[in-house]
């Protein structure tokens, strides 16, 4: 930081990688050929697995989860947290069959579903700014609401038979005998779309200083207040779309969809190297990250041996080791800056 | 009076207080508590009854808290520490046999005990954020729980492991006397030496605690491998109470209830500083609301709906930014020195 100015005449390879490479995208990277590396494996031990189709499937298995993600990147890169999103996906996919049972027209139900999301979303956003209740335990009360919404509408499951719900959740687009559903085109439209206004958007900048530091950036004269509960909203809103989604994939709505979802998503984000303290991360890691959870389940479903909870301990272990990684890389190119 | 409504534990106490009155209101006979069979018998006992895994696991979340910390992982800790002893008595000739329900419970105290010290090695040696140091044993813990009870649920016929839970001494119920001595040596040994001001001081400023000499490192791991110790006891009250260990819901979503508690008690998430009899009472208060919500007859499906109200409503109550809009007075010098 200090040595402005100061070279060393001869660079070595290292040295030239690290400044060619912004230490920024390093994290991402290293999600990048972790996961390049786990396909690999995957394909060497399952040659099935190398099936294009298998590839995309991951994308239209976790699409609501890629959107909950996007929605938790937002408000993790201004330092906080967002515990309510599996509940309020729960919700979603509730008021839809609800709603739908009742004959109500799609083209209502579906903007209001997302408006409800939004609304709780930025409710809570409002009580951690204006009242400075720590964003943990405001959205924890955000998912006790919600889910007990939930409870209160209906305990049952209730199917979804509604024309175009079902025509949407059948929809797909076939390029070469390989298949990609709607919900899944819709989730990567939502990472392009969030990827463009966090890097080229005022927001997307606000954003970011918030999370490197809130006091400065409100000394800078940025609006921290609106941006801070904007990204709430935001990911109110990507929850409701979340849950849109997932009620198209399940084609019901119950109390107990997305049950622990909050922790995937957040353990997603962590795993596509944003950092929890705010202020740096990508959403295309966080895209990487949600690829990593898919991988895993697939690959348990390839071998066929491993129970279900398996998936938990190996989840947890990849946690550990891209944490462990994440660290050594940061701490090294730290150093290197040095 | 306003000394009194400055204590810290005003608030979490008027709370308690205002709901088992409320309580009271609807069930005359809610104060009551008779001898039955040689033993207490009451509302009032059912409450601390129920409450006691609770309030041992936001003892320890406390602790951690306190050093700016969180651990998520206690629910999964209680499970594996359920699952381990009732494996192990489950595996005995005779069930009822003392010397092996006392290995099973050594056995599962060791273990929790490990498990929140690896949790306490990641947050202090490698520097991993606690919440998500402790996020990967609350994944991992589940599937392990359930990998150690096969995915089953293990039932066992122990009349010496029933003690724990179920039990009772001189007519009062083993778990609440259990909890009441884990809370006494922990406020005697944190308030009566200077370990709770140092763990305040690594909560306040880590750095600064360490350039003043404090080994905050050590004490960040000693503070989560009690938080671990106090989850394994948990889950052996939980178990021994049900006779049987569900390695999928034992100990579910008790990390946010222990968290609440612990909120509730008055010690602030940011760290820096704590009350254990606060956690105790946050964890009263969770239960009391539970069982009020039964006796006034709230209709079961509103119940998580009730308790969001009344976390909202705590949570507000509690804001300094909130109290001061609602006075119209800025916050008082110390509220700042919280939120900072």
């Amino acid at each position: 930081m200090i040595d402005l100015g100061v070279r060393p005449h001869k660079p070595t390879v290292a040295a030239v990688v690290r400044r060619r490479v912004n230490p920024r995208h390093i994290p991402v990277l290293a999600t990048l050929g972790l996961l390049a590396l786990m396909y690999g494996v995957g394909v060497v031990n399952y040659p099935g697995l190398s099936n294009t189709q298998v590839t995309l499937n991951i994308f239209i298995d976790n699409a609501f989860l890629l959107v909950v993600a996007v929605g938790m990147t937002f408000v993790i890169l201004t330092g906080g947290i967002d515990l309510s999103v599996g509940a309020v996906v729960a919700l979603t996919t509730l008021i839809a069959a609800t709603l739908l049972k009742a004959g109500w027209p799609p083209a209502v139900v579906l903007p209001l579903l997302l408006l409800i999301g939004t609304t709780l979303g930025l409710l809570m956003g409002c009580i951690i700014h204006f009242f400075e209740v720590q964003p943990f335990i405001a959205t924890l009360a955000g998912m006790f609401f919600a889910r007990g919404l939930c409870f209160l509408i209906n305990e049952q499951s209730i199917p979804i038979t509604n024309s175009f719900w079902v025509g949407a959740a059948d929809a797909e687009v076939r390029i070469k005998g390989f298949h990609l559903s709607l919900s899944a085109l819709i989730s990567v439209a939502v990472v392009l779309i969030a990827a463009y206004v966090l890097a080229y958007t005022r927001l997307g900048r606000n954003v970011y200083a918030i999370g490197g530091s809130a006091q400065s950036a409100t000394l800078m004269g940025l609006p921290a207040a609106k941006t801070k509960i904007a990204v709430y909203a935001i990911s109110g809103f990507c929850s409701a779309l979340g849950g849109v989604l997932l009620s198209f994939y399940m084609l019901s709505g119950y109390s107990l969809h997305a049950q622990g979802m909050e922790l995937d998503a957040i353990g997603a984000v962590v795993i596509g190297g944003t950092i929890l303290a705010g202020g740096s991360g990508y959403v295309v890691g966080t895209l990487l990250g949600v690829l990593v959870y898919g991988l895993i389940q697939t690959l348990i479903t390839f071998d066929g041996r491993l129970s279900s909870w398996w998936t938990r301990i190996f989840i947890g272990v990849l946690l550990f080791l891209f944490i462990l990684l994440q660290r050594a890389v940061t701490r090294r190119t730290k150093m290197g800056q040095k | 009076m306003s000394a009194v409504l400055r204590n810290r534990l005003f608030w979490p106490v008027a709370i308690l207080v205002l709901l088992i009155f409320g309580n009271v209101f609807f069930t005359p006979t809610f104060l009551s508590i008779e001898v039955r069979e040689g033993h207490l018998y009451g509302s009032l006992i059912d409450i601390l009854r129920s409450a006691t895994p609770l309030a041992l696991v936001a003892l320890g979340m406390t602790l951690v808290i306190a050093t700016g910390g969180i651990d998520l992982s206690v629910g999964s800790v209680m499970a594996i520490s359920g699952a381990v002893a009732c494996l192990w008595i489950s595996e005995q000739p005779d069930q009822n046999a003392v010397s092996g329900v006392l290995v099973a419970v050594g056995l599962a105290l060791v273990l929790s005990l490990l498990l929140g010290a690896w949790n306490g090695m990641l947050v202090a040696a490698v520097g991993i954020q606690p919440i998500i140091a402790t996020l990967i044993l609350m994944v991992a813990g589940r599937g392990i729980a359930q990998l150690i009870t096969d995915g089953q649920i293990i039932t066992i016929n122990s009349s010496a492991y029933k003690v724990i839970g179920a039990g009772y001494w001189l007519t009062i119920p083993v778990s609440v006397i259990i909890v009441a001595i884990v809370a006494a040596i922990t406020m005697v040994i944190t308030r009566r030496s200077a370990l709770g001001l140092l763990i305040e001081s690594v909560g306040g400023n880590p750095s600064a605690s360490r350039l003043a000499g404090i080994h905050s490192g050590r004490l960040t791991l000693l503070v989560y491998a009690f938080a671990g110790l106090c989850a394994g006891i948990a889950g052996l009250i939980y178990t021994s109470n049900v006779s049987s260990a569900d390695g999928n819901n034992a100990g579910n979503l008790v990390e946010l209830d222990a968290i609440l508690a612990v909120v509730i008690g008055g010690t602030s998430l940011a760290g820096g500083r704590f009350s254990l009899v606060g956690s105790v009472i946050g964890a009263l208060v969770i239960k009391t609301l539970d069982i009020t919500i039964y006796t006034v007859g709230v209709p079961t499906n509103t119940t998580l709906l009730f308790k969001a109200l009344v976390v909202i409503a705590l949570c507000l109550a509690q804001s300094p930014a909130f109290r001061a809009r609602i006075t119209g007075r800025r916050p008082a010098a110390h509220g700042k020195e919280v939120a900072a």
